[in-house]
């Protein structure tokens, strides 16, 4: 068996058979678990960053399931009736992302979680979600990415809930559940809609017939109204905080990670499946609209809260709208093609791998925290950096480079957004930087008030895995911040170029000619 | 429950059972498959847990879990049979063995001895949903706590 | 006109279950509302699929020369309707969860995560 060809299904198919195992497993013993859980995760990597490298160096990659070769993806006619996985630099930056965060929350979850709490539970939960990510982000098909944008939910919402002794997480996991309900319910209407009016489902296909009617827009609202309730962007946003900050922290830096792919399916949508037919400079502007909104609405909000998960949480929600300020900006430069649209892109795309980053380190800092003391009320907590000089040293770090402080990832990143957007209208810059002014006061705050002052309580350091989980979101940080042009043109570029104009390299990968 | 509907209970049982694993069975032949058929055996679950009450079968909701794993297992796996090719590949159909025999032309009954690894998808599939339905359907019971009755 | 009957029916399930979401408080209730939206949605597809005077889709009891309703719908269904039983059992199953913690079903009264 050539391993490389199946690498696309591998990534999605192995975790799946990793999460249905875990729990026999786990019955024979807790530390063959432990082993089955680190080797499926490494293994999920390996194929992922495999995956990365072949798609950026050959171009497009299909893997067509069920026939007799991987790239056999269309029938005779030209049309293509199996599902079929379409893997383009897109797919592939975003596999990175995901591969990184489930790495880290892995590592970290081995000691963070306790056997008495559903340990197993999580775990299994967290491969699901895991497979459910890579399956979005990785899938060529309509339907598909419904089923996995499913997948997504269910397991996400029971990861948020599953501990049924307290009433908090219950509470937080039934509104989750619903409105990821009702957005995955608005992409299925969308699919039907596609579906009924040109029999096929797969992106390819579709995106080679769509001509714009009305249907077709109306199908174009319903994605984006679903998919955007799903990356939790204002006015849908008051599921996130809820999630973010009643999930384990391990499990609420994979939320962040799954919004994004949600954002991914948005940008998909927009550029692929609608970009010969809808580059209406209209739809790029609602997107920046709603990307201000978010930013300045989860930015304020954050001023208010006095618990450290939900002021990470409207953090993590503000730096959606940065992302959807840069992509929009480049949606409504790609009808008239200037050159600022295409730093627009990796000014956004590039921010979706910094907040993966920075927010997940920032979250596993507060379960650090809430592990030690039991508690994340900001008006209880104080003195922290005494004992957790790690977790405190890693919280300032996320800050920094949340707020966009140089010479940190988040500046390189925000930095390609102001340039571009100031482009289109100076008022997005000056919103954008006065986002980032005040969540730098907010962080600050926290983290004076955390880690700062004299010793109220002893907290117990965190165990080794936990730190080196974190380390190695730091070492990306920190990387990301000393070489953002290695990063930028080996992986943003690719990434943003996939969808700028790699359109027809996409369309002909799958049908052909 | 009453001994009217405990006995009840105990004729359709057996019936139940019978068709659920029919509609499994033939799946790949007519209306059905694993989802299906699972569904309509795993009310037997429900009706035990309305006739007798959900404290009396809280046991087996180890053995339900164990089972919902195999099930899911076994379908990726079955899917893994195909990586000579790709992945779903239907490796089985046509060869001649269980479940291999080519399917004729032409207007016909159905034979049940075809569609190659569909069959045993459809009852990797039947096993997951009998066993995940029923602990859903256990689980509720027992959350509840009401069996008062 | 009569065609379309389907089409209307499934407006109508959609708008009932989304007039439930915004006009309900009862936990149990919003759960009704979600699945309400998710029958309309399913009779969409089902209905997409049907082609006038067509048959059950078994290839084999077909007789030749008869038309056949599509089936790729009728298996997009039975997936949404799966995945449909998963998120409704979910919702069921925390909405007992906090039935237990706060002694109430009203979403107004055990609203404890706020801002």
């Amino acid at each position: 068996m050539n391993i490389g060809i199946h690498l696309p299904i591998l990534a999605i198919a192995v975790p799946l058979l990793g999460a249905f195992a875990l729990p026999i497993f786990a019955k024979v013993h807790k530390r063959l678990r432990d082993m089955w859980a680190a080797a499926v995760g490494a293994f999920t990597c390996a194929m992922v960053i495999a995956l990365a490298i072949q798609v950026l160096s050959t171009g497009v990659v299909v893997y067509t399931l069920g026939a007799a070769s991987p790239t056999q993806a269309v029938t005779q006619g030209g049309f293509p009736i199996r599902i079929v996985l379409t893997v383009d630099g897109m797919s592939a930056f975003m596999g990175l992302i995901s591969a990184l965060v489930g790495l880290a929350s892995l590592i970290y979850a081995f000691q963070f979680l306790k056997e008495d709490q559903g340990k197993t539970l999580a775990m299994t939960l967290f491969f699901l979600l895991w497979a459910g990510m890579l399956g979005m982000e990785y899938t060529g098909d309509m339907f598909n990415f419904f089923v996995f944008l499913e997948v997504t939910s269910i397991a996400a919402c029971a990861l948020i809930g599953y501990r049924t002794w307290e009433s908090r997480p219950a509470e937080a996991a039934f509104k989750t559940m619903a409105l990821y309900t009702l957005g995955g319910l608005l992409v299925l209407l969308a699919v039907a809609i596609l579906y009924g009016q040109y029999g096929a489902l797969n992106i390819a296909y579709l995106s080679s017939r769509i001509r714009g009617s009305q249907l077709d827009k109306i199908a174009l609202g319903l994605l984006l109204g679903g998919l955007l309730m799903k990356a939790g962007a204002v006015p849908a946003h008051m599921w996130a905080p809820d999630a973010y900050g009643e999930a384990p922290a391990q499990a609420a830096m994979v939320l962040v990670a799954n919004t994004q792919a949600s954002l991914y399916g948005l940008w998909r949508v927009l550029f692929t499946l609608f970009g010969g037919a809808l580059a209406a400079p209209a739809v790029g502007w609602l997107v920046v609209s709603l990307g201000t909104l978010t930013l300045l609405v989860a930015v304020l909000m954050a001023i208010l809260q006095r618990d450290l998960g939900r002021l990470i949480a409207y953090g993590a929600v503000s730096q959606i709208g940065y992302m959807l300020l840069g992509v929009g900006v480049g949606l409504v430069a790609l009808a008239s093609r200037p050159d600022f649209g295409l730093v627009a892109m990796q000014g956004g795309i590039f921010h979706m791998l910094n907040d993966a980053a920075t927010v997940g380190l920032l979250m596993l800092a507060a379960g650090v925290v809430r592990r030690a003391t039991g508690t994340k009320d900001l008006t209880a907590l104080g003195g922290l950096g005494h004992d957790l000089k790690w977790t405190g040293g890693f919280f300032f770090l996320g800050a920094l480079a949340l707020a966009g402080v140089p010479p940190f990832n988040g500046f390189a990143s925000k930095l390609l957004i102001y340039e571009s957007s100031f482009r289109l209208s100076p008022l997005l810059t000056a919103i954008g930087v006065l986002g980032s002014i005040l969540l730098l006061a907010v962080f600050a705050r926290a983290f004076q008030g955390v880690f700062l002052g004299p010793r109220l309580r002893a907290a117990q350091s965190p165990p080794v895995g936990m730190l080196v989980a974190m380390g190695l979101l730091a070492a990306v940080i920190l990387a990301m911040g000393l070489a953002p042009g290695f990063f930028v043109e080996h992986l943003v570029t690719p990434a943003a170029r996939a969808l700028w104009e790699g359109r027809d390299l996409y369309l002909a990968a799958v049908l052909g000619g | 429950m009453s001994v009217v509907v405990r006995t009840v209970a105990r004729i359709i049982l057996p019936l139940v059972l019978i068709f659920g694993a029919y509609v499994i069975m033939h799946g790949h032949l007519t209306p059905g498959g694993g989802f299906q058929g699972g569904a309509v055996a795993a009310s037997v679950v429900a009706l035990l847990v309305i006739t007798f009450g959900s404290q009396r079968w809280k046991r087996i909701k180890g053995s339900l879990s164990f089972l919902e794993d195999l099930g899911a297992v076994a379908f990726v796996a079955l899917g893994f049979l195909g990586i000579g090719y790709t992945f779903f590949r239907n490796v089985l159909a046509g060869t001649g063995g269980l479940f291999g025999a080519p399917v004729p032309f032409g207007p016909n009954p159905g034979w049940l001895n075809t569609g190659g690894t569909l069959p045993l998808m459809n009852w990797a599939v039947g096993l997951k949903v009998i066993a995940g339905l029923g602990a859903v359907v256990l689980m509720l019971g027992l959350f509840g706590g009401g069996d008062d009755w | 006109m009569i065609g379309n009957l389907p089409f209307v029916v499934c407006m109508i399930l959609i708008g009932l279950g989304l007039w439930t979401l915004l006009s309900r408080r009862n936990l149990i209730k919003l759960a009704i509302g979600i699945t309400l939206i998710e029958c309309g949605v399913n009779l969409f597809l089902v209905t997409l699929g049907y082609v006038e005077r067509g048959v059950a889709p078994i290839y084999t009891y077909t007789q030749p020369g008869v038309t056949m309703v599509l089936p790729t719908p009728q298996a997009l269904t039975l997936t949404s309707i799966v995945i449909g039983m998963a998120t409704t059992a979910l919702m069921l199953a925390f909405a007992v969860v906090i039935y237990r913690h706060r002694g109430t079903l009203d979403a107004r009264k055990i609203r404890e995560l706020k801002g």
